[in-house]
């Protein structure tokens, strides 16, 4: 009944859904931000340590905390790993083109040329949420509120 | 899968009369054929908004291709004839709430608007510091901001009356609360989160004896019950169309003519007036002094059709299958292993709220997307409902007039299957 589901949830999204990575505040973070999706009760909460010495703010470590559905959470934990040694704009760069994958009919992975192959098939991965248009906030949530944390933010919400 | 959308009503603990038939029922419904990805559409969200029978889409289109015209203020035949179907409706809303007057209907949005417009108008004008208003703990947040604007602008106190493990109305503890300072308490009457059914007469006469109005929230129960405003003895009642078969954009409240003549108009415009000048205007008295502007004429047209249908099923046969059809959700759902229903009141109408283990309500309300049944997954409006008991939001299988137990039956091999999707 559900093999089209399958293009959504895919195992290591379900894997990180029931497992997520990087699951746990930081002690001594340098930005964080909570995350609130109204529509679902989705909330997370978005730790990062940027590299204080460097002009790029390496993200040294990067974690997560909250409660939401095996997109939102997913989403989250494969975001933390990801980032974890970006600098500050690739980190930015990267919340850009997915949101753009997850929303836009004409985004050209070619844009991502030269990207951290690894972390654009896991964007890749996720962005199966296009074809659930009221889906696509779950999978951006921990993004949106990792970029609101980097810019000086401390809520985001995505509605 | 198993699906049998035509499945008898009458088989054995269902409580439905013989004068109920669901198939005549649902052949009114034409969203019923439709089908979702390829499966018979399974509609459990009635109580987010009801599907519309055949009776109030003619009506509707009837009122835009043979005599659409605006209200009260035209010679015109065409205006003549939408001002008699409109203020029809609200004699049909009228009778269907045993209110004593056609007066005391007034036309809003919808409830939310109903209860901004007594928060606005009587509580504005009659509230002040240190007076009380009580509402409960599972209330729509239609029923908790208005009285939180309030609030922070006239400096009232707000209480709240706790719920059980169960979902059930702590009557003792609003006991409690009621003293002399509480001058309204403002209820819903059945729980839209978790199908509880508040046992609003004693709440209404406990109130009356401290000298308190009363203001219910009717959303979930006007589809469900026979509800006459008398026999309760209630100040304020607000119901939205829409849960109830009708249009949106239509809703009601009624409230005791002295007590509406009484309070201050809600907006100001056109059609609510006596006469204006620069210096000075008079106002209408109900229900016209609280309709300022245009009003939704085909929605109240459609709403009307709405009332005359279920007034037609009759509101004793409604519930009666409905209870039917609540017990064998709640026996078939209960069975699921690790699924938990969410509000086992002692009295509930057909809203079932539940959670499963392992699996988020969203992905849940996904997932079962995909076998064709609508169920609605988040916190209903209602997060102190959801706070009360550590959770972010569940599942809602809220079951209307027009639907069977293998709709039922529907749902829940989605689940079972849905679980084995999620391992």
């Amino acid at each position: 009944m559900f093999d089209d589901l399958r293009d959504l949830y895919q195992e290591v999204i379900l894997d990180h859904g029931k497992s997520p990575r990087n699951f746990r505040p930081l002690d001594n973070p340098t930005c964080l931000a909570h995350g609130n999706n109204p529509l679902c009760g989705d909330k997370l909460v978005v730790y990062l340590t940027l590299d204080a010495d460097g002009a790029d703010g390496r993200i040294e470590d990067v974690s997560f905390q909250g409660e939401g559905c095996a997109i939102s959470v997913a989403s989250a934990s494969m975001m933390t790993e990801i980032l974890k040694g970006k600098t500050r704009d690739e980190a930015k760069k990267l919340f850009e083109a997915f949101h753009d994958m997850c929303t836009k009919d004409d985004f050209d992975i070619a844009e991502l040329a030269g990207y951290d192959e690894d972390a654009v098939e896991r964007l890749v991965m996720l962005s199966g949420v296009k074809d659930f248009p009221i889906r696509v906030k779950c999978a951006t949530l921990a993004w949106h509120t990792m970029q609101a944390a980097v810019s000086g933010d401390k809520d985001i919400s995505t509605e | 899968m198993s699906r049998n959308a035509t499945a008898p009503v009458t088989a054995p603990g269902d409580n439905s009369t013989a004068a109920f038939d669901v198939d005549v029922i649902r052949a009114d419904f034409p969203i019923l054929k439709q089908t979702v990805y390829g499966k018979p559409l399974v509609y459990l969200d009635s109580g987010a908004s009801a599907q519309k029978p055949r009776q109030v889409i003619d009506a509707m289109t009837d009122v835009f291709e043979n005599y659409y015209s605006n209200v009260h203020r035209g010679v015109h035949w065409t205006s003549q004839r939408s001002t008699e179907a409109y203020e029809g409706a609200r004699e049909k809303i009228q009778a269907f709430l045993g209110a004593p007057s056609e007066k005391e209907i007034i036309f809003t949005r919808g409830a939310t608007e109903a209860i901004n417009l007594v928060a606005a108008t009587w509580g504005r004008k009659n509230l002040g510091p240190g007076d009380e208003v009580i509402i409960s703990h599972m209330e729509h947040h239609s029923n908790i901001v208005p009285w939180q604007m309030l609030r922070d602008e006239k400096g009232i106190e707000l209480k709240i009356v706790p719920i059980d493990d169960d979902g059930n109305f702590m009557f003792e503890e609003y006991e409690k609360l009621l003293s002399d300072k509480t001058k309204l308490v403002a209820v819903t009457h059945i729980s839209n989160a978790l199908g509880t059914v508040v046992p609003v007469k004693d709440v209404i006469r406990l109130a009356h004896e401290k000298g308190a109005l009363v203001l219910l929230d009717g959303c979930q129960a006007v589809p469900h019950m026979a509800v006459d405003v008398q026999d309760l003895g209630v100040d304020f009642y607000a119901f939205s169309g829409h849960k109830l078969y009708g249009p949106t954009g239509i809703g009601v409240l009624w409230g005791r003519e002295d007590l509406l003549n009484s309070m201050p108009p809600y907006q100001g415009g056109g059609d609510m007036i006596s006469s204006v000048t620069f210096e000075k205007t008079t106002f209408m008295k109900a229900p016209h002094r609280f309709e300022a502007g245009t009003p939704a004429i085909a929605e109240a047209i459609g709403l009307g059709a709405a009332v005359d249908y279920v007034s037609t099923i009759g509101l004793e046969n409604i519930s009666a299958h409905e209870q039917g059809i609540l017990q064998y959700a709640t026996e078939r759902l209960s069975a699921i292993d690790g699924l938990r229903i969410v509000g086992q009141a002692k009295e509930k109408a057909s809203i079932i709220s539940f959670v499963v283990d392992g699996i988020h309500p969203h992905d849940l309300g996904t997932l079962v997307d995909r076998a064709g049944v609508a169920v609605r997954v988040g916190h209903h409006c209602a997060q102190p409902v959801m706070d009360r008991y550590g959770i972010a939001a569940t599942a809602r299988a809220s079951f209307g007039l027009y639907n069977t137990r293998g709709e039922v039956d529907a749902l829940v091999d989605a689940l079972q299957e849905a679980k084995e999707f999620f391992g």
